[in-house]
Order: structure tokens, then sequence, then C-alpha cells
């Protein structure tokens, strides 16, 4: 049975997409078939971020309004086998999404075979964060060490609590929090919320801890997914944030402030 | 000490500030998350009334729903301003 996932925050810029495009090409990776959806309909940019914008030919939209089959709007990634992607559309009006739309969509993809769906989900709490995350089985919370995101995750959470399919039916969402752009440093110095504070605070079950990581950038300049990169503290930390998903009980790293190395000291460089 | 190791000790971390904020923002929203979707017109309505006789802001009102077993009981704290700026 297909597992579907929402990544998902109410506020924008803090790390959703990337880490939906991390976290479905870790399954790929993993042998796991797995499909991502971009759910910001207007102002798509997880083709972007996977490097497939120029082989996009048919939408999420198209599909839903059946002005095309499933399987000529999914792209396959290049790099990871198990792994497509369903892109938004670029100018239609973001209440495209019906819900038996994207019902409709997600079962199929279901009876294709897919073992995990992701949602990417736009910022807001609007009509298309709906759609993204009311049929989740699972909800990644992403959340930056800072109060407007610790307080839009929390809206979140009580939207998966009240309103989401599984709410309504009685049962809970399965609910992650994944702290993104994190700094060690700045949590020593008194700066940023650390993230027993932010745990704390939300109580939700914590996936993983992504460093703030110039490497970040590096992948989404190339189009390459920061899982990619095994060298990158952000690669690492998205991957045992994977292997949290599939039940492994991985330490917590990049937690706190790491010695660096002669070299990287010698030439004051950081991962 | 000079005066500026002073302001430098005696300050919290920003941390530790943005914390408490946290904390009391999101313990606000959770109270009133599950709401009915009345509440915040029968607010206004109710300081409208209050306003007839006391001069109050909004932020002096608090209105509360809570469930208990049996019953809901709607809570109304109203903080008076000062006895002399009273009508
Ligand atoms: N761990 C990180 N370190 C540094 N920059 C990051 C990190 N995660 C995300 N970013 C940057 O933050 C910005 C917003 O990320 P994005 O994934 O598009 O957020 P969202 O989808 O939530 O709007 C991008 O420029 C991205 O490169
Ligand atoms: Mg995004």
């Amino acid at each position: 049975m297909a597992k579907i996932i929402v990544v998902t925050s109410g506020k924008g810029g803090v790390g959703k997409t990337t880490t939906s495009a991390a976290i479905s090409s870790g399954l790929a990776l993993r042998g796991h078939k797995t499909v991502v959806i971009d759910f910001d309909i207007g102002l798509r940019n997880l083709d972007i971020i996977m490097n497939c914008e120029r082989r996009v030919v048919y939408d999420f939209v198209n599909v839903i309004n059946k002005e095309a089959r499933l399987n000529q709007a999914l792209i396959k990634d290049k790099r990871a086998d198990n792994l497509y992607i369903l892109p938004a559309s670029q100018t239609r009006d973001k209440d495209a999404l019906s819900k038996e739309g994207v019902e409709q969509v997600l079962e199929e993809l279901a009876k294709d075979g897919f073992e995990y769906i992701i949602c990417d989900s736009p910022a807001g709490i609007e009509h298309g964060a709906f759609m993204a995350l009311y049929f989740a089985d699972m909800a990644i919370v992403v959340a930056n060490p800072e109060v407007s995101s610790v307080r839009d995750s929390d809206r979140i959470l009580g939207i998966l609590q009240s309103k989401s399919r599984r709410a309504e039916q009685g049962e809970r969402v399965e609910e992650y929090l994944l702290i993104t752009r994190y700094s060690p440093e700045r949590v020593a110095k008194g700066e940023m919320l650390g993230v027993g504070d932010v745990e704390e605070i939300l109580a939700t079950k914590l996936l993983g801890v992504i460093p703030e990581s110039e490497s970040v950038l590096k992948a989404s300049n190339q189009g390459i997914p920061v899982i990619h990169d095994q060298e990158s503290n952000a690669g690492k930390a998205y991957s045992d944030a994977v292997s949290r998903l599939l039940g492994d009980n991985v330490e917590h790293r990049f937690v706190t402030i790491q010695n660096k190395g002669l070299l990287q000291r010698l030439f004051g460089r950081s991962a | 000490m000079s005066i500026f190791d002073y302001f430098r000790t005696a300050k919290k971390d920003t941390a530790s500030i943005a914390k408490e904020r946290l904390q009391i923002i999101v313990a606000h929203e959770r109270s009133q998350r599950n709401q009915p979707d009345y509440l915040p017109k029968l607010q206004q309505e109710l300081i409208a009334v209050i306003r007839k006789y006391i001069d109050i802001d909004q932020d002096q009102v608090d209105i509360q729903l809570d469930q208990n077993d049996d019953c809901s009981v709607l809570e109304l704290n109203i903080t008076l301003p000062e006895l002399h700026e009273r009508h």
C-alpha cells in the first residue's frame, strides 16, 4: 500500500522543496518506488531543484482535468531509478486542485505500485496547502529555529489534527518534525532556538536536524538534490532522516558544534 | 565593571526570549483552536456592550470556552482599567 507523506510548514522558504527533493530521492535510492508531487500551483520549483524543468510537458493539473494521462505527465528522474516527478502547472489558478481530482491521482499512483507519494506543499494555510496535506498518512513538518516558523508549524499541526482526512475518520496523521537551517554555533551563542526548545514547544517526534549548509545552494544551482552529496553535512543529515523514516534508530548528528579538522581550520572553510 | 558589561550580563540571550514568546503565542493559539466559530463575533459584541459603560480595549477582554465532561463553561475575563479612569 502506498504511503502518502506531506512535506509542509505553513511558512514559506523554510526548506520544504529542498526536503521533498532530498527525501524522495533518498527513498528511491534505497529501492522504494517513489513519486514526488509539486502542489505549489503557479510557483512550481520542484522541477528546478530536480533538474527536470525542460522535460515538463504535462503537469498535475492537466492530469486532474483529464487533458493528459498520468503516465504522460510523470517524469522519470535521471539520478534515482525508482523516482518519478509530477510537476505543478506554471500558470493556472490555484483552485485547479479539486479534492476529487487529487484523490483520483493519488489512487492511480497507488495502483501503479508506488510505495511512497511525497507531496511538496506550498506555503500558507490556504487551498493548495490544504490539498497537499488532506490525504496524508504521514506529515513531515519543516521548521526553522525561529519564532514565526515554529508558530506556523504549530498551526499546521493543528490543521493536520482536525481537518485532514485521517482526522475526519477519527485517526491520526503520523507527525514528524524536521528542523532545517540549524546552526549549532548560533545556538551555543544563545542566538538561535535549540533543537530541544523547538521539540518541547511542538511536542512532536523529531525526524531530523538539517544543518545550515552551503552545499544546499550548490546543489540547487546544479539541480541535484542535496542528498546525493554525501560529503556534505546536509546530505548526510537527510540520509539519516530517510533511515528514521524507514524505521531505523539513528542517532542525531550535527546538532552540536563539531571540531573542525586541521585542514579546515587552516583554510577556514566549513562543510 | 563598566556600564556596558552591566547591560551585557543583565540582558537575556535572544534565544531565551524567542522561546518565552513562542510558549505564550502557542499556548494562546492552541486554546483558541477548537473554539466554535461564533466566539470571535460574540467577543466583539460583548466588547461593544461593555464599552457603553466602561472604557476598555480589545485585549482587556478574554473569552474562552472550556469543555468539561458533561458541560461547557464559557469563561469571560475582563480586566478593568485603573479606578480613576473609569467613567
Ligand atoms: N539546510 C539549508 N542550508 C542552507 N540553505 C537552505 C537549507 N535548506 C533550504 N535552504 C535554502 O532556503 C531557501 C528556501 O528553500 P525551499 O526548499 O525552496 O523552501 P520552501 O519550499 O519551504 O519554500 C532556498 O534558497 C534553499 O536553498
Ligand atoms: Mg517550495
